[in-house]
């Protein structure tokens, strides 16, 4: 288990490492430098030159490449352009709206999705089944911000019983809930379908295993034989899902972050695009590289003690 | 009243517009205290009749006819709460694939402990003892370790060990084993097959045994149902069918059957043929005639009569007389 | 689709035999005819041939130019002389619409097509190479697909400025290790199987074994793949025209319309109503298509990961 944590931990930062090799490059495979990029093409020589030295362009290459996983490493991802605030402490003000949009919205998918995903496999085959089954490839297909913007135009525009933007006032857990509802609805949609096209599928193959008839052949009832007996089994992929899904649910949040006008990740990154604020977009990307693999990586080793046999694969 | 009683048993599955006839016009019974062994070739439809013995047919499965008693109650027309009564304490399987047969994330203890719901006034520790008592008495020889160990720690002869474990604590009447050897290697084999030899002595109920190995029948069973193509073509004691085989069929299995031939054989001796397609619709004549080294012309139109030989002995074919 | 004998294993056996029986003679008429019964992989056809049929015919559907300007007449509600109403500046919506399904599949098609090629190049490269180069390009692989896709897009963007090609360069970087690993893996086991080890006693070259036996059979699976992705495309370039990253005004995207209906959401609703539509459709259709195709072709083959 140990030396599997290890080398589960050791690939997580070989692609971080390889990630961030491959971005750092990104600014000089383009034609300009940096400076330029950031500055516009209409910037004065001078202003060019103080901006180029500020961000560590005049050093030799290796000294860059040297001091940029430094400074990483120390948690320094680089300053703003423009307010010269450090860009982690941006990013970290931010995150949690993104974190709690990202957790909220996710847990009513899976809450939702294992119950619908439940449904299929009880009622397999008939024409429930099969609505489910349209129902949730539609579900996954249509574009999230799609929905924001349609929900927003009938609950916030039309109805006038959400907020249409922001993301609550400070302290007041009321409006900041009120402020999550449409946003959630419009990522988690997504993830309901998906989840529960997942549970449907790995319960049914769960069901069809030896074991299960096993059970049924010692008349323990459907409700344990499902909820007991296979339902454990059916979660442990959904856990790995799950994982991932947080991970990329952060990073899909943009569109309908800026849908909502809501503060987070999404937006940070957005604003830093139209002010061609290289330092802080190269920093979230990092950033949400990192926590996508944390998350990741985390969940492995948590599959790994959930289920004895991978576990005892490892110990061997 | 017999133990088990099936009469006149057909099942068919459907699927993608196909119909097959796993079963047709199945009849056996089974006395309390007997062992009775089932052989035939895979699709001969034995693993069928296992799975309608305890009433866990897949969705596509539709039994279009006959009955199957046990002590006289139909488990055909039982609604479903009944069936699940009678599972476990009624009819008991050991399942063909000791590997599968267990939970991979649940314990053995807590699996046995489980399938003793029946008990209703023991507690788990009561149950936990019972499973540990039963598994000490298959020949585990750490019982109270296994009760704590996953699947996947056991050997498949200790899986399959436990597995019979689970099926006597409920002391059924009726103990249904499908293929309870044939994952396990030789050694294994002979060591579950003497455990079952024990059992007809110790556990008062009947046992079926289904199996494609005539070997293992003759080890243990009093009678034997040779099935063939969804019908039992040929039934009646061991040493009859053994020494007298009335059936084509059964003469060619017992042909075939590696440990009866004596010496060194150059090539192995097989049945011709592939076994018969059970798509609807069925060929009228007799289902092994393709292959019957002894077939008549009538053998392929005409549906073969079942020949009574003597008390509980019978064969379905042309060429056998009374 | 549970109704087969696969609900419990073991038991239905003289079904199965059956179907491997005939399994070899029936695949194609029995995959064209099982597709033809599925109404959800129909209507994924029917919807994807009518936004293609849009797209290449759109010079003459389209009722107005989509560019041309009306001041007086901006932000008519939808009516006879204009189906789906008047923007901002009074140009034809269902003109722009049909134009900009243009721009969507263009993206698209071009996007997952190179991306396509290059994966299967790759993933053959990793797959049948030797080892330490698989596991060199394993890693880099790997470290792409843990990017997460649409701030990477925002980073590219950055870089390289707004644009189609942006667009379609950021879909090729996102999408190229995940069909590669995909390729990679039907590569690998292919490799192993007998009569592609027979080919290589017999001497074949590689270029021979991996063009002849091995790139025909793993299209299947990745055309699959494709028609699930295509929506992704489509939804990630309307997203980013949405945020004005993507397709730059005045050429018509249905991200660029429905940024401008945002704008006046509250005066002019029904430019975002008719904008999502065949965002919506699109992207259905696609999905839709992909399932059917799947379903008919190859029930065990199951998209792995989420949506990105």
């Amino acid at each position: 288990m140990l030396s599997y944590a290890i080398k589960r931990i050791g690939l997580a930062f070989l692609i971080l490492f390889v990630v961030m090799l491959g971005l750092f490059s990104m600014v000089f495979v383009v034609p300009g430098d940096p400076a330029g990029v950031a500055l516009g093409p209409r910037a004065s020589p001078e202003l060019r030159a103080q901006l180029t030295e500020r961000m560590g362009l005049d050093q030799p290459l290796h000294v860059q490449v040297a001091n940029f996983f430094a400074n990483a490493a120390r948690g320094d991802l680089g300053y703003d352009v423009w307010s010269r605030r450090p860009v982690l402490e941006m990013i970290l003000d931010v995150f949690p709206n993104t974190l709690i949009l990202g957790l909220v919205s996710l847990g009513w998918a899976l809450v939702l999705g294992v119950a619908l995903g439940c449904v299929a496999v009880v009622w397999r085959g008939t024409f429930v089944d099969r609505l489910l089954g349209v129902l949730s490839v539609s579900m996954i297909a249509v574009p999230s911000f799609v929905i924001a913007l349609y929900s927003l135009l009938i609950f916030s525009v039309w109805l006038g019983w959400l907020p249409a933007i922001g993301a609550g006032e400070k302290g007041d857990i009321g409006s900041q809930i009120r402020a999550l509802i449409l946003p959630s609805f419009a990522i988690g949609i997504t993830w309901v379908g998906y989840l529960a096209r997942l549970v449907r599928a790995s319960m049914l193959e769960v069901l069809a295993a030896e074991h299960i008839r096993m059970a049924r052949s010692f008349g323990l009832s459907e409700r344990r034989v499902v909820l007991t007996y296979a339902l454990r089994l059916a979660l442990i992929p959904t856990v790995a899902v799950l994982a991932m899904g947080l991970g990329s649910i952060l990073s899909s949040a943009v569109f309908v972050e800026a849908v909502f006008s809501r503060p987070g990740i999404g937006t940070l990154a957005t604003n830093a695009v139209s002010n061609r604020n290289y330092p802080v977009v190269m920093g979230t990307v990092l950033f949400m590289t990192a926590f996508y693999l944390f998350v990741v990586t985390a969940a492995d080793l948590v599959i790994a003690r959930l289920d004895p046999r991978v576990r005892d694969v490892l110990r061997s | 009243m017999s133990l088990l009683e099936v009469t006149d048993l057909s099942l068919t599955y459907a699927s993608d517009g196909v119909v097959v006839e796993a079963l047709r016009d199945v009849s056996l019974t089974v006395e309390a205290g007997e062992v009775v062994g089932i052989v035939g070739e895979s699709g001969s439809g034995k693993s069928t009749l296992a799975a309608v013995l305890n009433g866990l047919l897949p969705d596509n499965a539709r039994i279009t006819k006959g009955a199957v008693r046990i002590e006289g109650t139909d488990l055909l027309t039982l609604p479903e709460a009944g069936r699940r009564r009678l599972r476990g304490p009624g009819v008991a399987m050991v399942l063909q694939d000791p590997m599968q047969a267990f939970n991979p994330v649940l314990t053995i203890g807590r699996q046995l402990v489980d399938f003793q719901h029946h008990l209703k006034d023991l507690s788990r520790a009561d149950k936990a003892a019972r499973a540990e008592a039963m598994l000490a008495e298959v020949g585990i020889s750490d019982p109270a370790a296994c009760l704590r160990r996953f699947p996947h720690e056991l050997s498949g002869g200790m899986r399959q060990r436990a597995a019979i474990a689970a099926a006597l604590l409920l002391t059924p009447r009726l103990l249904v084993a499908d293929e309870p050897t044939t994952a396990l290697d030789v050694t294994m084999e002979a060591q579950i097959l003497h455990l079952l030899r024990r059992l007809r002595t110790d556990h008062a109920g009947a046992i079926v045994i289904i199996t494609h190995h005539l070997g293992v029948v003759g080890e243990i069973c009093d009678r034997v149902h040779v099935m063939y193509g969804g019908q039992i073509v040929e039934e009646g004691p061991v040493d009859d069918i053994h020494h007298a085989p009335a059936h084509p069929y059964t003469q060619a299995l017992i042909a075939c059957d590696p440990a009866a031939i004596p010496g060194r054989a150059a090539r192995l001796p097989t049945i011709p043929g592939r076994p018969p397609p059970l798509r609807r619709p069925v060929p009228k004549g007799c289902a092994f005639a393709p292959r019957c080294p002894a077939a008549l012309p009538q053998c392929r139109t005409e549906a073969p009569p079942r020949v009574v030989l003597g008390p509980r002995r019978s064969a379905l074919c042309h060429r056998v007389s009374p | 689709m549970s109704s087969g004998p696969d609900a419990l294993p073991g038991v239905a056996e003289p079904a199965r035999e059956e179907a491997t029986e005939e399994a070899p003679f029936v695949v194609r008429g029995a995959g064209l005819r099982a597709f033809l019964r599925d109404p959800m992989g129909v209507t994924g056809a029917v919807l994807v041939a009518a936004f293609l049929l849009m797209a290449i015919f759109a010079p003459w559907i389209a009722p107005y130019d989509p560019m041309a300007l009306n001041v007086m007449n901006k932000f008519q509600p939808p009516s006879w002389q204009h189906w789906a109403g008047t923007d901002q500046l009074g140009r034809d919506l269902l003109s722009r619409l049909i134009w900009g399904s243009r721009t969507a599949l263009y993206i698209a098609l071009v996007a997952t097509g190179v991306s396509a090629v290059l994966g299967i190049v790759l993933g053959m490269i990793a797959g049948y190479g030797p080892r330490w180069l698989d596991a060199v390009l394993v890693l880099i692989f790997d470290s792409f697909s843990t990017l997460p896709m649409i701030l990477f897009a925002l980073a590219v963007i950055t870089v390289l400025g707004p644009g189609k090609e942006t667009l379609i360069l950021v879909v090729v970087l996102i999408s190229v290790p995940y069909y590669a690993r995909l390729i990679r893996a039907q590569t690998l086991s292919m490799r192993e199987s007998d009569y592609i080890q027979a080919e290589r006693t017999m001497g074949a070259s590689a270029f021979r074994i991996l063009g002849v036996h091995v790139a025909p059979n793993v299209v299947g699976p990745l055309l699959i793949v494709l028609s699930m992705d295509i929506p992704v495309v489509i939804m990630l370039e309307a997203g980013l025209s949405y945020l004005g990253f993507g397709v730059r005004p005045p050429e018509p995207s249905w991200g660029n319309i429905l940024n401008d209906g945002y704008v006046s959401l509250r005066s002019a609703p029904h430019m975002v109503i008719v904008a999502g539509i065949p965002l919506v459709l699109s992207t259905l259709g696609f999905t839709f298509l992909g399932e059917g195709l799947r379903d008919a072709l190859d029930p065990r083959f199951r998209r792995f990961g989420g949506p990105r």
